[in-house]
């Protein structure tokens, strides 16, 4: 039979294909990896070749102990974490609004928040300055933790919105006729069902803030403050490039996000069906 | 339990108004069902009553006491949903227990009631499984476990068996009947469904547009429907309803022929006649009121179903007990029981009967 002859064609044109995508998207990382652990001297000399002839981990060491990395680690930590527990709270509180109430002004606000989504950062990046200066919060992790929050807020609610969307209305209303006031329900019914949600909001903007350079580098220009994008830039000085620990800085830099993914994965893949599928 | 009551009751949205001038005074432990076509206002009518939804204007009671803005949670009444709406990461103990963990009844005291609800549903061996590991009769027991494990004033179906397959819906109405007559709860139960209707309730209230048409016990709805809609409503298969000329004691159909309604009041102002499809008599070809051909013959065992094409009429379906040896093609005679005929004034109004001492 013709459609059974042209399965396996064309489930190896699928693997072929996603391969392919893999390929693509996963050599970057491997790369970052590769000079990482190629010892200094090999990294011009050796040129393009896949895998270096010596490997070592001195770049790791240089990293860990004689820069300043651990530090920068500590506070993208920090300002991610923040970002994603403020923002997702937020975010929460209002997605869970825009789904289940109707109020004055409703349209209004999504319509506003959307036009601060269509700015270009560059744009504001000024004014943000201006008001983060005279408010004093210059060089402090917490101006970084407020201007991402105010920027993944508008996302994440839509977000949260689709989850809060996705979660039947008789379930509130059965829990009320159960006896409970609308928080109870919220807090013993639509809280437990909505985890997913909060998984992948927590995920998405805590990648997000741990990634961003712009805002970090304008606003962050004291050692001590500064996230781990901006310590990536001390690896370049005026005449060099520290290749192979800017890469192994990029490495470990990984870790935190990784974990975190894998941490929240079971909540990320059933969150982002459960939103379109009811049931 | 209690008696509920609902005086000058409408509700708007915005400007429109969905539901008008709602007046009915539910007796303790009476089985009321809301019926009418969809968008006619009974499940709006029926979460007002559950105080999911406010009431604009007038007043609504249960016990005597007005309820108008009392919230959901104070009202002590139980829904059944038609979406079950079980919550899905509670098993089937927790769900049906969750009222009383809210109320923080005392856990025996709360396991016992569970479990008695369970062995009364047949959900015994369940009480672990999450919901979705049950078939929907199963989803559909845990909601009314739910409900009655708490023992309230009055239960409101929404719909309760419209996801259910048609086997599992005359089970389980069953069911509900005889939860009723053990019970003997104030009970509120809204479908679309007329034969749920008919076999459930001690009054059915049959709704239209926003306005309730009739209230009446089952066999009133069907012998004196107040109206053509409740007519054509109750009923299956459908009245029959023709176009008629009104005469004095008399209507005329447009063929010509005249059909004695002395059981009627006023039969000048019909313009339509209604007749049951079990009230219709095939005879010998001239011997009946009506002559047409058989256009198609259903033979259900039980019942025929025989749709007539009377020339100058159109249609008229003529429902007979057992098996009737008619086949398409054939030339009938309809003999119309007039005695069982109803007829219709311009405004729909159904004609009163003479015998009734309706006031």
């Amino acid at each position: 039979m013709t459609v059974a002859r042209s399965k396996p064609i064309l489930t190896a044109g699928k693997y072929a294909a996603l391969l392919a995508y893999l390929t693509f998207a996963l050599f970057p990382l491997y790369w970052l990896l590769k000079i990482a652990i190629t010892p200094d001297q090999l990294i011009f000399s050796e040129g393009t070749t896949l895998w270096p002839s010596s490997l070592t981990l001195d770049n790791f060491r240089t990293v860990l102990f004689q820069t300043d990395f651990l530090y920068y680690f500590g506070n993208s930590l920090y300002v991610s974490l923040g970002t994603a527990a403020a923002t997702t709270l937020i975010a929460a509180g209002a997605g869970y609004a825009f789904s289940r109430f109707d109020f004055g002004g409703k349209k209004i606000i999504i319509a506003i928040m959307l036009i601060t989504q269509m700015f270009p950062l560059l744009m504001i990046i000024a004014p943000i300055y201006k008001m983060v200066a005279s408010l004093g919060l210059l060089n402090s992790l917490t101006s970084l933790i407020v201007v991402y929050t105010a920027f993944n807020i508008p996302f994440a609610t839509f977000l949260m919105q689709s989850f809060f969307d996705g979660i039947p209305k008789d379930l509130e209303e059965a829990a009320m006729m159960d006896g409970c006031s609308r928080f109870q329900a919220l807090r013993k019914v639509i809280f437990p069902l909505t985890l997913p949600g909060l998984g992948a909001t927590l995920g998405f903007v805590f990648t997000a803030a741990w990634s961003e350079l712009l805002f970090a580098l304008m606003l962050i220009s004291k050692n001590e403050a500064m996230t781990f994008p901006v310590g990536l830039l001390t690896f370049v000085s005026k005449f060099s490039v520290d290749w192979g620990q800017m890469m192994a800085a990029g490495v470990l830099a990984l870790i935190p996000s990784c974990l975190f993914f894998i941490f929240i994965q079971r909540y990320l893949v059933q969150g982002l069906t459960s939103g379109a599928v009811k049931g | 339990m209690a008696r509920i009551e609902l005086k000058d009751v409408v509700k708007c949205y915005g400007t429109v108004e969905v539901l008008r001038d709602i007046n009915l005074d539910i007796k303790d432990g009476e089985f009321i069902v809301l019926v009418g076509p969809s968008g006619c206002g009974k499940s709006t009518l029926l979460r007002m009553i559950a105080g999911l939804e406010p009431i604009s204007q007038g007043d609504f009671l249960i016990g005597g006491e007005r309820m108008n803005d009392v919230r959901p949670r104070d009202r002590d009444i139980a829904m059944v949903f038609q979406s079950y709406a079980l919550y899905p990461h509670m098993d089937v103990a927790r769900n049906m227990g969750f009222s009383m963990e809210i109320r923080k009844d005392p856990a025996n005291e709360r396991m016992s009631r569970v479990k008695q609800a369970a062995d009364t549903l047949g959900l015994t061996a369940l009480t672990e499984r999450l919901p979705k590991a049950l078939s929907g009769g199963q989803r559909q027991r845990v909601a009314m476990g739910r409900a009655i494990i708490r023992d309230p004033r009055a239960f409101l179906f929404d719909e309760p068996l419209s996801n259910l397959d048609a086997s599992l819906r005359v089970e389980m109405r069953l069911e509900i009947a005889r939860l009723h007559q053990k019970l003997g709860a104030t009970m509120i139960y809204v479908t679309h469904d007329q034969v749920e209707a008919l076999t459930l309730a001690d009054r059915i209230v049959v709704l239209n547009g926003g306005d309730i048409q009739q209230v009446g016990s089952p066999l009133e709805l069907y012998e004196r429907p107040a109206n053509k809609f409740v007519a054509q409503f109750i009923g299956s298969p459908t009245m029959n309803v023709v176009s008629v000329t009104g005469g004095k004691n008399k209507v005329t159909t447009a063929d010509g022929v005249a059909i004695a309604l002395p059981h009627l009041k006023g039969t000048e102002r019909a313009v339509e006649m209604g007749i049951r499809p079990e009230h219709i008599d095939v005879v010998d070809v001239n011997a009946g009121h009506l002559i047409g051909i058989a256009d198609v013959v259903e033979h259900l065992g039980s019942d025929t179903n025989i749709y007539v094409d009377v020339e100058g009429l159109g249609p008229i379906l003529v429902r007979k007990h057992g098996n009737i040896p008619a086949k398409t093609g054939d030339r009938l005679g309809l003999r119309i029981q007039s005695e069982n005929a109803h007829a219709f004034a311009a405004d729909g109004v159904a004609l009163r009967q003479t015998n009734t001492n309706e006031a």
